[in-house]
Formats: structure tokens, sequence, C-alpha cells
């Protein structure tokens, strides 16, 4: 299968590349960009004069909910509202029933989404057995299994155990992922610890539980030495801590979800579940820190932190419902947003969803170099239009965004040179 | 289920309102107008007489079906609220969920829902989640109104509005008044309810008085003055409300023992010297004597607590006839 798409406005920040061009694929790969191979008889020409070609989005953390929490939604669902918002690469987190810490579950989780075939899954496995915190999981099992990196993420593991852990990872070549949160600081809280909760009277999160964890990790990163990725951050100085510890040279890499750069404590000032969060929503200090990291590359991923609920996780009060956003379907928009909103240059806001978490991941995608996988999606930007919760495909509807005004819409994403979504099919 | 119940509402000090201002729900004391804290008071002295009666009846809400929907366990609160409904001639369902904090929303909704089907014309709500009347009014029939009688540390609006009543009864002008809450702000949905409709009715000056960890972060955000020391945040106060200490915070990381708080919080009728001479002791109830507050101050003739348990059963037939429009 040869496929031509002419007249479109390639845009891939990895090899700096922003100019209207031809692309040519042929099978799975991307053979040419500019000019015509020779000999190249398309199968299919597909006119994308004024939309962009961009690299296929790679999202670092989602939680596609199986095995295990189904009612939530399945791989097949979720990788298929991936494909539809220009996501051709996802990796996944261990937090699964049961947990992704043996290669049975790893093979488990790549033949649905083979056989979903709407995106290319990366698995990060557990950094310790059932991530209950005492024993290491066979990392060398799990990276042969085809696991890209593991992780701890949010839960609890004592720093002896954790360091351990690290020291083994890294001997295994493979990059932990852990998300600062310090659970005695957290205690059961649900707000960020400021005017709002303390109107509201919901029980508060310190600031600290973000910054006594992001302390604590750096210094075991130090003295592991091993490569990580901190996960999630919500405050400015955990931002701080981190771009300072990266100027002095440690292996540690950071990421964003893409709803903490928009909203702040005053989107649950009505007690809007919607908006609960974990870590919780913060001060627009705190959000313009967060967007200020995201510009000098801090954080060089923006995420979607995708955590698809059934409805009823959300029709409760407050602090008994489930926190997350059912965030997939708004990465692509909300990572634009911030370049309309002169956060980040356009090309900047397209790294943050494709090569820097390529790179962070240490896999060869977010990217349209000629030989690699056609993975790409091609994008309107002049349709504006209005998000619908109702129209999501996720099986999540959980996302606050409903009624936000964006520009562009993914049109087409071709995974591997298939086409994944067709706006018009 | 449809997805509307999942899009953000209004604030819950605007939903509380029909649209010609009258009282639909109370949710919260944030947000509502100095005349409708006015009037719910003024109503509440004319109810004060019906208690002096030998037939303590009047007709105003007969027919209508009350509920006390009582998530967490409450006597004092859910026996007023039922006295004040029997008053007014209403029907009173009362039901006790004992519920833990894993409680799910759908059980919530479901209890809800079913009740309504008994066609019910008003949910007295208590629970352990603060949000939780806001959740409940959203979700509730047109024509049922949802009194919240505390939720989680957000709210008691009728706690605080019979402090006020009670406040209003024997010092009159709020505006010449400097209030001081002492104690467990932190936990405390009294305290917010009470900041609030003290600051709206104009209060010349709002005191709390605790140790920095009984206090929430930003406190002073809800218009207040911070005070750490008790002597100097009596001084020259005319109402000392005391706030309750939970068993299970006396010996805590928030707290060293029992002892030394009230060593330094506890109100004597020394400590009271600082306040001014014809200054009145409040406390919603039920009281740890010998922890916050001494068993002669309790008791002694500046104390008012036992006014605020009658005012209560006034103040909520006020707000019980006011939403169902029964009071002109």
């Amino acid at each position: 299968m040869k496929i031509s798409i002419r007249n479109g406005h390639i845009i891939d920040p990895a090899n700096d590349l922003d100019q209207v061009a031809d692309l040519f694929i042929e099978d799975d790969k991307i053979v040419s960009i500019g000019t015509q191979p020779d000999g190249f008889s398309d199968d299919e020409t597909i006119d994308a004069s004024g939309h962009w070609i961009l690299p296929g989005l790679v999202d670092l953390g989602a939680r596609l909910r199986e095995p295990g929490q189904e009612h939530k939604g399945s791989i097949a669902s979720e990788s298929r509202a991936a494909a539809a918002s220009g996501i051709t690469h996802i990796a996944c987190l261990p937090d699964t029933d049961p947990v992704i810490d043996s290669p049975a579950e790893v093979d488990f989780v790549l033949q649905q989404a083979e056989e979903a075939g709407y995106c290319q899954i990366s698995i990060i496995g557990a950094l310790t057995l059932e991530l209950e915190g005492r024993t290491l999981s066979e990392m060398a099992a799990l990276r042969q299994a085809g696991c890209i990196g593991v992780g701890q993420f949010n839960i609890p593991c004592d720093y002896s155990v954790l360091r351990h852990s690290m020291e083994y990872a890294a001997s295994q070549g493979l990059t932990v992922y852990l998300q600062p949160q310090d659970n005695s600081l957290l205690s059961n809280g649900c707000a960020h610890e400021g005017a709002i909760a303390t109107r509201l009277g919901l029980p508060p999160i310190p600031e600290a539980a973000e910054t006594a964890s992001i302390g604590a990790l750096l210094a075991l990163i130090e003295q592991t030495g091993a490569r990580s990725h901190l996960c999630r951050l919500s405050t400015a100085r955990g931002v701080n801590m981190v771009r300072q510890a990266r100027a002095e040279g440690l292996p540690v890499t950071a990421d964003l979800s893409a709803h903490q750069a928009f909203l702040t404590e005053m989107d649950i000032s009505d007690f809007n579940s919607l908006c609960h969060v974990l870590p919780p929503l913060r001060t627009e200090r705190d959000r313009d820190g967060l967007r200020q990291g995201l510009f000098d590359g801090t954080l060089q991923v923006l995420c979607s932190d995708h955590q698809p609920h059934e409805l009823d996780a959300k029709l409760a009060p407050f602090p008994s419902t489930e926190p997350g956003i059912s965030g997939l379907e708004t990465l692509l928009p909300l990572a634009l947003r911030l370049s309309e909103e002169g956060v980040l240059s356009r090309s900047q806001a397209i790294a943050r969803v494709t090569s820097g978490p390529a790179e962070v991941l240490g896999i060869d995608a977010g990217n349209l170099t000629i030989g690699t996988s056609a993975d790409l999606c091609i994008f309107d930007p002049g349709h504006s239009w209005e998000f619908d919760t109702e129209a999501m495909l996720s099986a999540g509807t959980n996302s606050p965004f409903g009624g936000w005004s964006f520009n562009g819409q993914v049109l087409r994403t071709l995974l591997a040179g298939d086409t994944v979504y067709d706006i018009k099919l | 289920m449809t997805e509307q119940h999942l899009q953000a509402g209004p604030l819950p000090s605007g939903m509380q309102l029909h649209d010609d201002g009258r009282l639909r729900h109370l949710l919260t004391i944030e947000g509502l107008p100095r005349e409708l804290l006015v009037e719910i008071m003024d109503t509440a002295e004319s109810f004060v007489s019906v208690q002096a009666k030998t037939v303590k009846k009047v007709p105003l809400l007969r027919g209508k079906t009350i509920v006390n929907l009582f998530f967490e366990p409450s006597t004092r609160t859910r026996t007023t609220f039922e006295l004040a409904a029997k008053r007014l001639s209403a029907d009173v369902l009362n039901i006790n969920i004992a519920t833990s904090a894993t409680t799910k929303g759908e059980s919530l909704l479901d209890t809800l829902r079913n009740i309504e089907a008994m066609f019910c014309d008003m949910f007295i709500v208590r629970h352990a989640d603060s949000g939780a009347a806001h959740f409940i009014a959203r979700h509730v029939a047109p024509h049922v109104s949802v009194l919240n009688a505390g939720d989680g540390s957000h709210a008691h609006p009728t706690q605080a509005m019979l402090d006020m009543f009670t406040i209003r009864r024997h010092k009159g002008d709020f505006t010449r008044l400097k209030v001081a809450i002492v104690g467990d702000v932190l936990h405390s949905r009294v305290a917010r309810s009470q900041i609030h409709a003290l600051n709206i009715l104009n209060t010349a000056e709002v005191r709390v008085i605790a140790p920095r960890t009984l206090l929430p972060a930003d406190v002073e955000k809800l218009g207040v003055h911070v005070f750490n020391d008790m002597d100097e945040g009596l001084h020259d106060v005319d109402v000392v409300i005391m706030l309750r200490l939970q068993k299970e915070r006396m010996q805590s990381a928030l707290l060293p023992s029992a002892h030394e708080y009230f060593q330094l919080y506890g109100l004597t009728n020394e400590r009271l010297k600082a306040a001014r001479e014809d200054a009145i002791v409040m406390h919603p109830g039920p009281a740890n004597r010998g922890v916050e507050i001494a068993s002669d101050v309790a008791d002694g003739s500046r104390s008012v607590i036992l006014e605020q348990v009658s005012n209560g059963i006034a103040i909520r037939m006020a707000i019980m006839s006011m939403v169902t429009g029964a009071a002109q």
C-alpha cells in the first residue's frame, strides 16, 4: 500500500520541520518528505491542503482500565478514543487488577492492544510485586516481555525498598516512573490546602505532600543514579526543585497532566466532582509555575493522565467521588491551546505531546523521520468546535472541559500506514 | 442517570434562592443577603411565643412530609428539627443511616430517589462529606427543599442562625459587636457558618482563637482576625463562642493533651474577665466540661447555652416555614 499526502503543512519538532510539503508512505513506513521517490505510484492520494500533518501523539500516562476495571473502560474503547484524538502511542500504567507485574499481564495487554489495533501500546510495569512496595518485581522478565519502564507511581513504598528497586531497575536499563506524593501528608485530603478548601470545608492536601516527596525522590535519584521520571507535578515549587536538579545533572525528567495547565482550585468552588483530581488542582501561582516549566522544558511532557470513570464514580458528594479526568480526547486541544494563549510556541506545544514523551519512554515514535513507522495525524486547524462530553468516545465521559471551545480537529489518524481513524467514516 | 448531572452547577449559595429571592434550600450561609438572615430571625421571633403556649402547635405545615435524613449520628440537632416540624404540624420521618466514609454516591442517590418516591416535601440532611447537602439539592425533584443539618466541615447554617438569633436577642445591633470564636475551627462546620453569618450581619469584628493546628489554611480570608493567645483574643469582646473539641483530637498530632488545651484555651471565669463585663458565653453543645469550658462558666450567669437550644427550635420552625412558602 502506497499513500501520498499532498500539500500538507508538516510540523515535526523532532526534525525541525515546519513547512508545506508532500509526504510519502510505503507499507508501514514514511519513505520520503518533499520529493516523490523514484517509481513511487500511490494507491491513495490524500489532499491535505490547508491541513497540518503531525506526528502521531505519544501519551505518557493513561489508564486503560483493563484488566480488572472494564466497567470504566477497556483497551479497545480507550485506544479507539485515543486514535480519534490523534494519539498513536500510549504508555499505560501497571495499576490494573491484577497488577502488571509479570509477563503474563504484559502479554495480555499487548494482545488486547493488537487485537483492537487502534494504537501502539507501551507498558510501564510494576516496580514492586503487586505494587505493594515490599518485593522487587522480576524486572528483567518484564523488560523481555516488552515493558519499556517500571514504576511505583503514587503507591506507598518505603525509601529502603524504593532505593533498591531503583538500583535494580537501573541495572536492567529501565527508567523508573514515580509520582511524588507523601501519603502521610496527603492523609484523606481531596483538595489543595488553601482558601478554597477552607471555605468548602474539604479535607486539605498541603503543597508539602508533593514537595516533601520530590525532595526525597531527588535524593534517591542522586544516590542511585537511576534514570527516573517524575509524574504529574502540581506545584510551582516542585517544578523549581526539578529544574534545579536537572541543572545539577540528575537523570530526571518530569511531566504535567494537561488539565493542570488550565484548571485551578477555583474550579472546585461549586463542589464540581469532575475537577476532583489527584494531585489536586492548586493555585493560579502554581498553574503559572507549571506553565513556565513546560516552556523551559523542565516539564518535557504534557500527558492526558487519562482516568475514565463510570458515571456513578462522580455522582456523590465531592470527597466521596473518585479522582481523575477522562483526558485522552482533550490532550491535543489543550496542548494547542497553550500555544494559542502564548505559553508555548506551536512547535513546543506539539513537541510536549510527541517527541518529548517519546524521548522519556525511549521509543522511536512521535516524529516523522524518514524510515520510521508511518504514525501521524492529519489535522484541520481551521475548524472551531465546542467540546461535548456526550460525544466522547472514551467509556468515561468524566471531563470538566464540556462546553470549552477549541480550534482544530483531527481528520484522520494513521498507525503504521493504516488508517485507524477517519472523521468521515 | 443523565449527563447533565455531571455538569458543573451553580454555586451552592446561588442555588438556594428562588428567582424572586425567596429561600428554596438552606445549604450554606455564604452568599445569602443580609435581609434574608434578618427575615429568618424576625420569623423565628414570631415562633418564640408559640413555644410558651400550652398547645405548642401551629398548622402552617399541615399535610407536608419532612424527612430527617441523617447519615451521621446526632441527637440534639435531629430532635430540634423534629420538634420544629411537629410544632408546625408536619409529618416527620426519621431515617438514620449509619455509614462509613467509603459510602458510595450511588447508595446516597438511590436512598434519595426511594424516599423522594414517597412524596416528601423537605429533606433535612446531615452527612460526613462536605458538599453532601449541595449534592442532594442538585438532584432532588423541583418541589423538594433541602435543609443542611451539617455537612462535613463545610456548613451548619441552622446552627449559625440560631446563634445569631441568640446574639441578637441579647445584644441587638451586630455592627457594634466583637465576637470571638474559640477552638477547633479547622474541623468546625459551625464556625464556618457562624463566620459567614456574622460578616453578612456586619459584625464589627469577628475573631478566631486557637492554636495553629486547629485553624484551617488562609482562615483570615473568611473575614476573621486570628489570635493564638486566648487572653489577647478575648480582650473586650461582647460574645464568646466556644467550639466543641472532639475527643479523638485531644491527644493527637494536633494537640498534646486535653490538659494543656484547657490550660491554654479553656474558658474559665478568670479568663472571661478579659471580655466585656456583659459578655455572653455560647456553645453549640454538647460541651466538654473541663476541656474547652469550665463547668462554672457553662452553668454561670453569662452562659446562654440552654437558650441556644430552645432558640434552635424557633429558628428551624422559621426556616421550614419560609422554604415551604408558609411563612407570610
